[in-house]
């Protein structure tokens, strides 16, 4: 008898279950069938389990435990609200992205009442309510709880900004029965960046609250629990795979590439200090596991984004077809679409391509030159990234591409834009098996296993 | 020293590297109990006001080197104006500009400009706490 752990992913399309076997440190079997939260999440799991059970000897497997992560029903979705764009308003959406949330907007100074009305029709599962260092500002961020109390009660409230106002705060969502919780500042000093806590709170408050509301009641009861959204879980992985556990050391520095059919997103597990010296290190700290989204950059639903964000000719020179925006076009309305011949393969790749490059681009940081009277000098803003020594990619069109080299190679440095401090010769490896997610599930109960399953699965081309 | 719950954002302005002055107002502020926000060297207009901002600052120190400051400071009090920092001390000191001009000129255009105080190249940090400590009510 083998025992078994069963992880699985409620992915927004399909639901994708992953068996492992926790003793010899082995998958062994993966299956998956399209996510069905309309109905009845279960029936889409089911269908998924009985493709899992056809791939193995059910009488020899032993499921000692089942975990999940979702990303169904729209994903979990968030705005946050700081005080200056580019200080607690950039650091409290960090802290959101990183705990897997869908940011749908930000906002900054004293929210008005249309921006108030707007939150409300967004619908989201979670606000996050940062500014002010610890000491500072203290006016704005009481300015906007009172306007929460007032307009919005039903949705919970993560307060992550001066801690000097909390009483205060604390008194004003009591006496309007807010449902809210504390956590530390998100920025306590200036440019420092603590997304730690309130990730921790997100992933909480997902677990408590957001199952239910998402339908998904039923599943959490057969399974041991839904424990993060699925994006959460391969940031995990990631940081297992980079930093490793306490007992072993992980593989150093790496980039994850995620290219899925309405969004990229790059994670990166590097600290991207300057890699040269006498560079000038400018703005807001970054954290070490970051993950930025890209909702313009996608392969179907956001294939008509990618056009306008990239422009035809952008990725006419990766594919020379003459009705380019007619595919997006379609492709953004087909998103179940497979490529049925060699050039819509082919289109796909290059849109991958063009999706690779700009999501790179915007996630990695740059230089700036000024021109000084002691000579030139360089401001890094964000991440050098220059020297990561792996490149990692995931998500179908990578997974199931012929050349997934060629793709992840548009996200290197390049000295036509030489001031964007892109990998410039890093590792590349795939996972092939499409496990990241699910081994960031088992790294919360197994941390060595799910680092020794990604060491053996996920490979170099 | 114990905290006289204050708070200065510092810093260097404009293209200007120089980090030794920098970190010894940092160290004399933070000594005589200023909570010191220090946004460093190479710093924009914008650095200075959105830092004075989260934090609440009660003044803006700038400093400069290299002899730009009168170019790199057009505007300064205007965006803090526009940034909600009204009431916001704007004290600058260095070498704030080139050649040997006549200090009292120098002194009225940056005054024109809405710093509050101007200092001299050589005045040394300990003359402008003094003036900090009166402007902000603490003596």
């Amino acid at each position: 008898m083998i025992d078994a752990y069963l992880l699985i992913d409620f992915g927004s399309t399909y639901t994708k279950l992953t068996l492992v076997d926790v003793v010899n440190e082995a998958i062994i079997a993966t299956a998956k069938a399209i996510t069905t939260v309309e109905t009845n999440i279960m029936d889409g799991f089911n269908k998924a389990y009985e493709n899992l059970c056809a791939k193995f000897d059910t009488k020899e497997v032993r499921i000692i435990k089942k975990l999940a992560c979702s990303s169904a029903a729209g994903g979990l979705k968030m705005i946050t609200i700081g005080l200056v764009p580019e200080l607690t308003v950039e650091a409290s959406k960090r802290a959101a992205l990183g705990a897997g949330a869908r940011v749908l907007k930000t906002y900054s100074f004293e929210l008005t009442n249309a921006e108030i009305q707007e939150i409300l029709n967004a619908k989201v599962d979670i606000i996050l309510l940062s500014g002010g260092t610890d000491g500072g500002n203290s006016k704005t961020i009481l300015h906007n709880a009172r306007k929460i109390a007032e307009h919005i009660k039903h949705i919970p409230i993560i307060v992550a900004g001066n801690k000097c106002c909390y009483d205060e705060i604390k008194e004003i969502f009591d006496e309007a029965s807010v449902n809210y919780v504390f956590t530390e500042n998100v920025m306590p000093r200036l440019n420092v960046l603590n997304v730690v806590p309130v990730r921790e709170k997100i992933r909480e408050i997902f677990m408590k609250n957001i199952i239910k509301s998402k339908g998904m009641d039923e599943a959490n009861n057969y399974i041991d629990g839904i424990l993060m959204p699925t994006p959460a879980a391969l940031l995990k992985a990631g940081e297992i795979l980079s930093q490793g556990t306490s007992k072993q050391n992980g593989i150093g520095d790496l980039i994850i590439v995620d290219i899925g059919g309405a969004t990229t997103d790059v994670h990166s597990l590097a600290d991207g200090h300057p890699t040269k010296a006498g560079i000038n290190l400018k703005g807001l700290q970054e954290p070490f596991a970051k993950r930025t989204v890209e909702g313009d950059l996608g392969m179907r639903y956001s294939a008509l984004a990618l056009y306008e964000a990239s422009g035809e000719k952008l990725i006419k020179e990766y594919i020379d077809v003459p009705d380019i925006e007619t595919r997006c076009a379609y492709l953004h309305d087909h998103i179940d679409y497979v490529p049925q011949d060699d050039t819509d393969v082919a289109f796909d790749e290059a849109l991958a391509k063009v999706a690779t490059r700009l999501a790179l681009n915007r996630h990695a940081g740059y230089l700036e030159i000024a021109y000084t009277p002691l000579g030139d000098i360089f401001n890094q803003y964000g991440k050098d990234l220059l020297e990561t020594k792996y490149l990692i990619g995931t998500g179908g069109v990578i997974v199931h591409s012929k050349h997934p080299e060629a793709i992840l190679k548009e996200g290197l440095y390049s000295p036509s834009e030489p001031t964007i401090l892109k990998p410039k010769d890093p590792i590349i490896k795939i996972d092939y098996e499409y496990i990241l997610s699910a081994m960031g599930l088992l790294a919360f109960d197994l941390p060595d296993c799910a680092l020794n399953i990604m060491k053996r699965y996920i490979v170099e081309i | 020293m114990n905290s006289n719950g204050k708070t200065v954002v510092i810093g260097v302005i404009g293209a200007d590297v120089h980090a030794v002055g920098n970190k010894i107002i940092e160290h004399v502020l933070t000594s005589e109990g200023f909570n010191v926000v220090n946004v460093g060297v190479m710093s924009r207009q914008e650095d200075f006001i959105n830092a004075a901002i989260e934090t609440n600052a009660d003044a803006i120190l700038v400093s400069s080197l290299y002899g730009h400051a009168e170019l790199d400071c057009q505007g300064f009090r205007e965006k803090c104006n526009e940034a909600g920092l009204t009431n916001i001390l704007l004290y600058i000191g260095g070498n704030i500009v080139v050649g040997k001009q006549d200090f009292a000129e120098v002194e009225e255009r940056f005054k024109k400009m809405g710093f509050n105080r101007v200092y001299a190249p050589g005045v040394r940090i300990e003359e402008g706490i003094k003036d900090l400590k009166k402007d902000l009510g603490l003596v």
